[in-house]
């Protein structure tokens, strides 16, 4: 009986023992390879911009084989912290830093990469895109306060549309997320029941309506219940086919959401950019448009998605002068020619104003304290 | 390579060594129940680092909010920071209560057929198809909840039950097709396979005497099982709480058709709601500051110490009832 237990045991030691050699051993051959070694550069964070940065990092793959960009979308919250707690090389992130947050991770650097829309979609049988919305208008229909479709103030900006007798229902994400951010900051503008009472975050106390999980609950919601109304992503609203609500700017414009809208809304914006070192946390599109009342054709409800980085990257554990400078010259692809990949995939080019201002930024990365783009 | 022989060496001296010593021998039994000792023992300190990791991450919440957090029924991550999980600790415990009122007898019905009715090739196949049930994520009952079941129940099930029911205030209101019910009936659907397997094994295991017994006393099939059945009972229960404990712990699905809606009270059977695992699942990862997140985790705490209450009274009801039958027994 001993024999029969005690050998396999002995086995499954001396395999153990053996694996974890093997491993040392090569682990220890590849820190030996010169400056062709294969680089990993990991980053982490919101999801909005998931499948940009993914397809990014299989087509900077092509260009340069050695170089591999891994990029998982935990959510803005999650990218903050692990860029605070320096795990990550860069971050993603759909809000800019707090000042408090800011304060937990000094010297850190904001890179718009991408721009996003969020807009409202609805479920009216026989009426299809473009029913007009003015913030205010939203900002009741959320607070519960505007409850059937038919109501006065909406037939009064919707001029021949047959709006029906039927209750609102109401479809929110129930996940914090960066869209819910952008969403109830521009209902923040707008109302001010809405900022004293629910104000805007990831996730809000929301007075009414049906929590639907991501993007993808939401639209599902919207699609599968009648008179509803709900709010997206413009990618998600554009792939799915959905009718899309127009929203008027504080230019007195129903703006359609398309990519050119929300081009226009971030040009305005970027005349008053902080330098990328500085804080951003004030900085916001759609708060920067609230009274814009110049701002033609700009959707109101657009924000920039930003990547964080260290602007002295020797803080980071693991961090040598081969990766930085890979690091940064991915960065510097993304905001160029990475942009091209970004209308295939409904996302915003960045406009030219925003792209030199990300050259500014880059051009301030140190590591070591030497700069790495000339 | 010269790792694995040393190992090897090593361990073969210290057999030596062991062998060398004649009266303390180590068997091969002793080897193996002390490393079974081992792993039985890790169980507590798995269970103490839990309940300690969940104190220490919910330590802010608890100093700010004490025992307010319990009552509280409002959460506004906002504006005003306070965080209070009556609500959901109430959906959580009601939408398990709907599951085992819908899955219970169901369980027991597949149960009885399995053991007592169905010839055993046929029982083969149903308990097998049962089982896979068992085996599918819950991400995929919550997808087929929103695509396939929510809209059957909103168009074909719920206005009948509510031109039925409709002077009952739990069946008014308007209907979504997500909701409370709609929650209860995914959780049941998802505590069938364990609830029915455990119940099918245990009348399986009833002592054919008895089935003999009431024969022999002229008792119909169907008296004959309510013998089995009561033969059981204290294993019934215990596959009941086991039931519950699913319910009581399940996320994906249920967040992805209860609606979400943080409210202290719905205001009938088709209204949205909330549940503790929901929230945790919905919230964590875009928590961004500390109380938020502490807060968060205090819902884990909460919710670990009503599994925890839910499976002592289990136990509790299982001992009483087994001291009850021994009594009868001995009678």
């Amino acid at each position: 009986m001993k024999g029969k237990i005690a050998i396999p045991l002995v086995i499954v030691a001396v395999i153990a023992i053996g694996a974890a050699a093997y491993r040392g051993s090569t682990s220890e051959h590849i820190s030996e390879q010169g400056p062709e070694q294969e680089i990993s550069l990991n980053g982490a964070g919101a999801t909005f911009p998931f499948p940009l940065i993914d397809k990014w990092a299989a087509e900077y793959n092509k260009i340069k084989p050695k170089i591999f960009v891994n990029y998982q979308g935990i959510g803005s919250g999650g990218g903050i912290r692990q860029h605070t707690e320096k795990t990550v090389y860069f971050a993603g992130t759909d809000a800019p830093l707090t000042p408090a947050q800011a304060e937990n991770a000094p010297n850190t650097l904001h890179i718009p990469i991408t721009i996003g829309g969020v807009v409202p979609i609805y479920n009216l049988p026989g009426i299809p895109k473009g029913l007009r919305f003015t913030g205010e208008i939203l900002a009741d229909i959320y607070l519960g306060r505007i409850t059937k479709w038919n109501d006065a103030r909406l037939t009064a900006i919707n001029p021949g549309v047959n709006l029906p007798d039927q209750s609102i229902v109401v479809v929110r994400r129930s996940d914090g997320s960066g869209t819910t951010f952008i969403w109830t900051s521009f209902l923040s503008n707008v109302s001010q029941e809405w900022k004293n009472n629910v104000g805007r975050g990831t996730s809000v106390n929301w007075p009414t309506g049906l929590g639907g999980k991501g993007n993808d609950g939401v639209t599902a919601l919207v699609q599968q219940t009648p008179y509803s109304i709900g709010y997206v992503e413009f990618t998600f609203a554009k792939k799915n086919n959905l009718p899309c609500g127009y929203v008027r700017n504080a230019a007195g414009e129903f703006v359609e959401p398309t990519i050119e809208s929300f081009a226009k809304a971030a040009e305005y914006a970027a005349v008053i950019l902080p330098r990328g070192d500085a804080s951003w946390a004030d900085v916001s599109i759609v708060d920067s448009l609230a009274n814009n009342t110049r701002a033609r054709g700009a959707y109101p409800i657009t924000s920039f998605s930003y990547l964080l980085v260290y602007k002295e990257l020797n803080v980071l554990p693991n961090m040598n002068e081969n990766i930085a400078g890979a690091l940064v010259n991915f960065l510097w692809w993304a905001v160029h020619d990475g942009q091209n990949y970004a209308e295939n995939l409904y996302y915003v080019p960045l406009p030219p104003s925003v792209v030199r201002h990300n050259e500014e930024t880059l051009r301030m990365i140190t590591f070591n304290g030497r700069q790495l783009l000339k | 390579m010269q790792n694995p022989p040393r190992a090897f060496s090593f361990f073969h001296n210290l057999k030596a060594k062991i062998v060398a010593l004649p009266r303390m021998r180590l068997k091969g039994d002793d080897v193996f129940k002390l490393v079974c000792a081992l792993f039985a023992s890790s169980i507590f300190l798995i269970l103490g680092l839990m309940v300690y990791e969940l104190v220490r991450g919910s330590w802010l919440s608890i100093r700010t909010f004490g025992l307010n957090f319990i009552v509280g029924t409002k959460w506004d991550p906002a504006i005003s920071r306070v965080f209070g999980a009556l609500p959901l600790i109430l959906g959580t415990l009601v939408t398990s209560a709907i599951a085992l009122v819908i899955g219970v007898p169901i369980s027991l019905g597949i149960a009885l057929a399995l053991s007592e009715y169905m010839p055993k090739k046929f029982g083969f196949g149903v308990s097998f198809l049962v089982e896979l049930l068992a085996a599918v994520p819950s991400v995929i009952y919550g997808l087929w909840g929103i695509f396939v079941l929510i809209p059957f129940l909103r168009n074909h099930v719920y206005p009948h039950l509510q031109s039925a029911f409709g002077f009952l205030p739990i069946f008014s209101g308007p209907i979504y097709g997500g909701g409370v019910l709609t929650g209860g009936i995914v959780l049941a659907i998802m505590i069938i396979p364990t609830v029915s397997a455990v119940m099918r094994d245990l009348f399986s295991s009833v002592p054919n005497s008895q089935r003999e017994a009431m024969i022999a006393l002229g008792a119909t099939k169907w008296e004959t099982s309510k013998t089995v059945v009561s033969y059981a009972r204290s294993g019934v229960v215990g596959a009941i709480i086991l039931g519950l404990g699913r319910a009581v712990g399940e996320t994906m699905a249920i967040t992805m058709v209860i609606g979400n809606k943080f409210q202290v009270w719905p205001s009938s059977l088709f209204d949205a709601w909330y549940t503790m695992s929901a929230i945790i699942a919905n919230e964590l990862l875009e928590a961004t500051y500390d109380l938020y997140v502490s807060a968060l985790i205090h819902v884990g705490l909460v919710l670990l110490f009503i599994s925890l209450v839910i499976n002592i009274l289990a136990r509790l009801i299982v001992w009483r009832t087994l001291r009850l039958t021994r009594g009868i027994a001995r009678e």
